[in-house]
């Protein structure tokens, strides 16, 4: 690919989705892009590129974002993160929500849905426990052919067995030909819906639980810092977030502290906490501060202090 | 050092899994049917049996029923690893006692995500 036409989709993929690709990854372009060129009856997918700077057309843009996204993932994926949201945090937060009742867990990159429905069949083992709750679960993402993948529930036989324990096989799926499909008791505990994570987060509403993993690692620091900081102002104080085994806060935003115990889960600091509305001041120049009380206390105690000073 | 012991009557699969179970640090036997597989438990109970369903002169599911009647034969984990992938052969395998099942072709993700589920390894 010529540098020129790199350059073009570099920028155009940075601007529309976050992603970051550097010069070895050109191939990745070719790759994923020639099959795109072909749907759209382009001859090669030098034709494509320049039909794309003469005249951008939305729904082309949105094809080739989409070829772009890594939709890598399995059912409990990593394990323990899923160990951390049934053992640490569901109980916390049963006991904080006891009186309301409600909980909102958002998935805010759920590829093709193996998270969110892991989190769907976590919660549903609890049912007897959970009866009278209100639980919803919002699974996004910026790829409308992974979400309607997602919303299918079909899985092939090589994806129910990574991660899947063989009970949940039994009790949730059933065997459809070749491929396994989820029942309907799961799937409908999930609502889908495409979102951009660049995009303004407004409209979501506040959430108690945000799993964010495995798509930070595609994007620069900016974007980063700006995505964790808009999730931190949707996030209840008391709230928890997980990101993925390779990514992190520290060094990144000071709204979120690590458990130290518990690798991958975060809780908003007390400057998090306090001004979630002056968040433009205080964003930039905090690269290793990340360390104020909040990191070291543990969680399930001393949390309850600042009740909602958010205005 | 956990000991894993392979029953399977293809050699080739005997050497594939046996490759991918010491990766993960663990000590393989092997035996190439059921009444092997059999013999072995009699003598020492490993911690965990990988176990094909269709073998000549014993069956995997005929070992499973076996070897959960012996003494301490509840010990060890059994994972079925076979090309039967049908939900009435898990039901039937799960009812008599295995563990966990692997429906074939396998890889060294699948035995892993299996062998971390029932706690047989760390994540990492
Ligand atoms: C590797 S998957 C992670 C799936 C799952 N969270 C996990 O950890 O297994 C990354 C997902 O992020 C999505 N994605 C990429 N950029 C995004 C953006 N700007 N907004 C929302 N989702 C995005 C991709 O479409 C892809 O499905």
């Amino acid at each position: 690919m010529k540098i020129s036409d790199f350059e073009l989709y570099k920028s155009l993929l940075y601007d529309k989705s976050g992603l970051v690709i550097t010069p070895d990854k050109s191939y990745l372009l070719d790759s994923r892009l020639t099959p795109i060129a072909k749907k759209w009856n382009y001859a090669t997918l030098e034709a494509m590129t320049l039909h794309l700077r003469a005249l951008p057309d939305e729904k082309l843009i949105k094809d080739i974002v989409e070829a772009m996204t890594t939709n890598e993932t399995s059912f409990f994926r990593d394990t323990k993160p899923f160990t951390i949201f049934q053992e640490t945090i569901l109980p916390v937060l049963l006991e904080k929500r006891k009186t309301k009742r409600t909980l909102r867990i958002w998935c805010a990159a759920c590829s093709s849905g193996q998270e969110p429905y892991s989190l769907a069949m976590i919660l549903k083992e609890k049912e007897a426990e959970l009866r009278g709750w209100r639980i919803e679960i919002v699974a996004t993402d910026i790829s409308d052919e992974i979400l309607d993948q997602a919303k299918r529930a079909s899985y092939t036989q090589f994806e129910v067995q990574r991660g899947l324990p063989i009970q949940y096989l039994m009790k949730y799926f059933m065997q459809i030909g070749e491929a396994w499909q989820l029942k309907d008791e799961i799937r409908n505990m999930i609502r889908f819906s495409n979102f951009n994570l660049l995009d303004s987060m407004s409209r979501l509403g506040t959430f108690d639980i945000v799993f964010c993993r495995n798509v930070l690692i595609y994007f620069d620091e900016k974007n980063k810092r700006t995505i964790l900081e808009k999730i931190a102002g949707q996030l209840e104080n008391d709230g928890f977030l997980l990101l993925g085994g390779a990514e992190t806060v520290l060094g990144i935003t000071d709204k979120f502290a690590p458990n130290p115990e518990k690798r991958g889960l975060y809780v908003k600091t007390q400057a998090a906490k306090e001004g979630s509305s002056s968040a433009t001041g205080s964003a930039t120049g905090s690269s290793t501060s990340g360390s104020s009380a909040g990191s070291t206390r543990p969680i399930g105690s001393g949390l309850t202090t600042g009740l909602f000073k958010r205005t | 050092m956990k000991t894993c012991l392979v029953v399977d009557d293809s050699r080739v699969v005997r050497k594939v899994a046996r490759r991918i179970l010491e990766d993960l640090r663990f000590n393989c036997e092997e035996a190439e049917d059921g009444q092997q597989a059999y013999e072995f438990c009699s003598t020492a109970m490993p911690e965990v049996i990988l176990l094909d369903w269709n073998m000549p002169v014993m069956s995997g599911i005929e070992f499973l029923e076996k070897l959960r009647q012996m003494p301490s034969g509840d010990t060890p984990r059994v994972v079925f690893c076979t090309t039967e992938n049908d939900m009435s052969h898990i039901q039937r395998a799960m009812m008599a006692g295995a563990n966990e099942y692997i429906m074939k072709p396998f890889d060294t993700d699948i035995i892993k995500s299996k062998f971390i589920q029932i706690g047989l390894i760390d994540d990492e």
